[in-house]
């Protein structure tokens, strides 16, 4: 270790003026949301969490203001008709067992959880309906079928709080997901950490750093004009520091999504949001 | 044709050469951080240094450090100090340590380390033991650096 003293002055002021973001609120459709709170207590290094919308510039804020502009809602139109539609060789569509999506208020908070000692997500409880109850091929994992259908799932909790249970069955998946958000990874040899707990709120070249929160997920993403899911999100971010993704749906990145959701906890739901 | 063929073993002979004084990722030897010799045996040259160390598939330092120099590149990162000044600031021998392998000068930084090719897991295929830049393009980036002095 030879830092010199002024380095130190430098990096401090850095982490002095890391957070630049206005302080504005945001409000979807007249309804007041929480972009910033305290941190769960099971957050060592952070005191406030904030939403990854609040790091966006204001025209890409803007966006998730209003259903209308946000073009999210184009595939959340396709998830209705995906969610009517008989498939499969018991004659069914999602909507012959569940009459009204509304009903599926407050599961996007609660996910992933643990049914049966397995840690499920939300893709793993549609394909399961699929497969198992209407005797269909399952989706791909972060396909347009699939994310459409999340993002309808999930908007029917928008605005409630971030939920996941971290404790009992749940404690060994989410002790392994945060073992992976502390391990670097890729020939760049970064982990999520390095980049979303250690220096969020700075530029890192043209992209301003968030805190990698997943309360928005599917997030429809200006870059590549599409619905993102969570996993699709983690391998880019894997791809980016020249690591090798670990699987869409695979154990990796479901611990890993249990535990960011767990870093989330009390965020508003934001689902379809905005990015990007 | 013998003409041609006495040209092809000289260019040969002096890759050899150059090949030959190359320091490897894994023998380049550090002192407190810093590495005293070019890794090429030569000077680098800093106007390939300038470029390397804008370009985002080669140094992409810009991606963190803000750098007056490149004021023409639209977006400058804020994740490490500015690079104003830097050649002031630090001895050749140090500049080449950092760039190397940061982590040899400050303890668990983020900033990666340009000269290893081992000691990282789970790289994508394409730079499984690999190095990010290779030796001249280290000392091209250090003969850079060396530039940035404060008016
Ligand atoms: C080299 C820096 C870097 C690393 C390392 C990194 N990310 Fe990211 N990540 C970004 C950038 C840049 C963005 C886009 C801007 C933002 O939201 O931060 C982003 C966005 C995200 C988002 C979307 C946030 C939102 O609001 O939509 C999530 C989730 C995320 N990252 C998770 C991760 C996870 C999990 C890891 C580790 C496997 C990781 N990131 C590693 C740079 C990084
Ligand atoms: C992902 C971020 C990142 C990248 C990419 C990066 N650096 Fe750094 N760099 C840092 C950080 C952070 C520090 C401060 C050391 C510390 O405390 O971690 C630093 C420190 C330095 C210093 C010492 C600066 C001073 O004034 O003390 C030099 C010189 C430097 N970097 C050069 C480079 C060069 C050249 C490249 C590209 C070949 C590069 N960096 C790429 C993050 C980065």
């Amino acid at each position: 270790m030879n830092l010199k003293p002024w380095i130190t002055v430098a990096v401090a002021g850095f982490a002095g003026m890391a957070f630049a973001q206005d302080s504005s609120t945001l409000s979807i459709e007249g309804d007041a949301f929480v972009t910033e709170t305290a941190a769960p207590a099971h957050m060592e290094n952070v005191d406030t969490i904030y939403s990854g919308w609040r790091f966006r510039s204001s025209e890409t804020q803007a966006l998730e203001t209003d259903d209308f502009d946000n073009p999210a809602f184009v595939f959340v139109d396709q998830g209705i008709d995906l969610f009517d539609k008989v498939e499969g060789t018991e004659n069914k569509a999602c909507s012959s067992c569940h009459e009204d999506v509304e009903d599926f208020a407050g599961l996007r908070t609660q996910l992933p959880r643990v049914d049966d000692g397995e840690l499920v997500t939300m893709e793993n409880l549609v394909n399961e309906c699929r497969t198992e109850r209407m005797g269909a091929e399952p989706w791909k994992y972060s396909g347009g079928q699939m994310t459409a259908v999340t993002a309808l799932i999930g908007l029917q909790s928008r605005g409630m709080p971030m939920d996941v249970a971290v404790d009992g069955d749940a404690a060994p998946f989410w002790e392994q997901g945060k073992e992976l958000y502390y391990t670097r990874v890729g020939q760049l040899d970064m982990s999520c950490s390095n980049c979303h707990e250690d220096n969020y709120g700075v530029m890192i070249r043209a992209d301003h750093l968030s805190q990698g929160q997943i309360n928005g997920f599917p997030t429809y993403r200006l870059k590549n004009a599409k619905l993102n899911s969570i996993h699709g999100r983690f391998k880019g971010c894997m791809k980016n520091i020249r690591a090798t993704p670990f699987k869409e749906g695979g154990a990796e990145f479901k611990a890993l999504e249990l535990y960011l959701a767990s870093r989330g906890q009390g965020l508003s739901v934001e689902t379809p949001s905005v990015r990007n | 044709m013998k003409y041609a063929f006495g040209l092809t073993a000289a260019a040969a002979l002096f890759a050899s050469t150059v090949v030959a004084e190359e320091v490897k990722p894994t023998t380049v030897s550090f002192v407190d951080g810093t590495i005293a010799e070019s890794l090429t045996g030569q000077t680098g040259d800093p106007v390939e240094g300038r470029k390397v160390f804008a370009n985002r598939k080669l140094g992409n330092c810009l991606a963190c450090h803000t750098n007056a120099d490149l004021s023409e590149e639209s977006f400058h990162g804020e994740v490490g100090p500015p690079m104003d000044g830097v050649g002031d600031r630090w001895l050749e021998a140090e500049l080449r340590g950092i760039v190397t392998n940061s982590k040899m000068m400050f303890e668990g930084t983020i900033m990666p380390a340009f000269y290893i090719d081992e000691g990282y897991t789970r790289p994508l295929d394409d730079f499984a033991g690999k190095s990010i830049l290779t030796a001249q393009q280290v000392e091209d980036v250090v003969a850079y650096l060396m530039t940035l002095k404060e008016q």
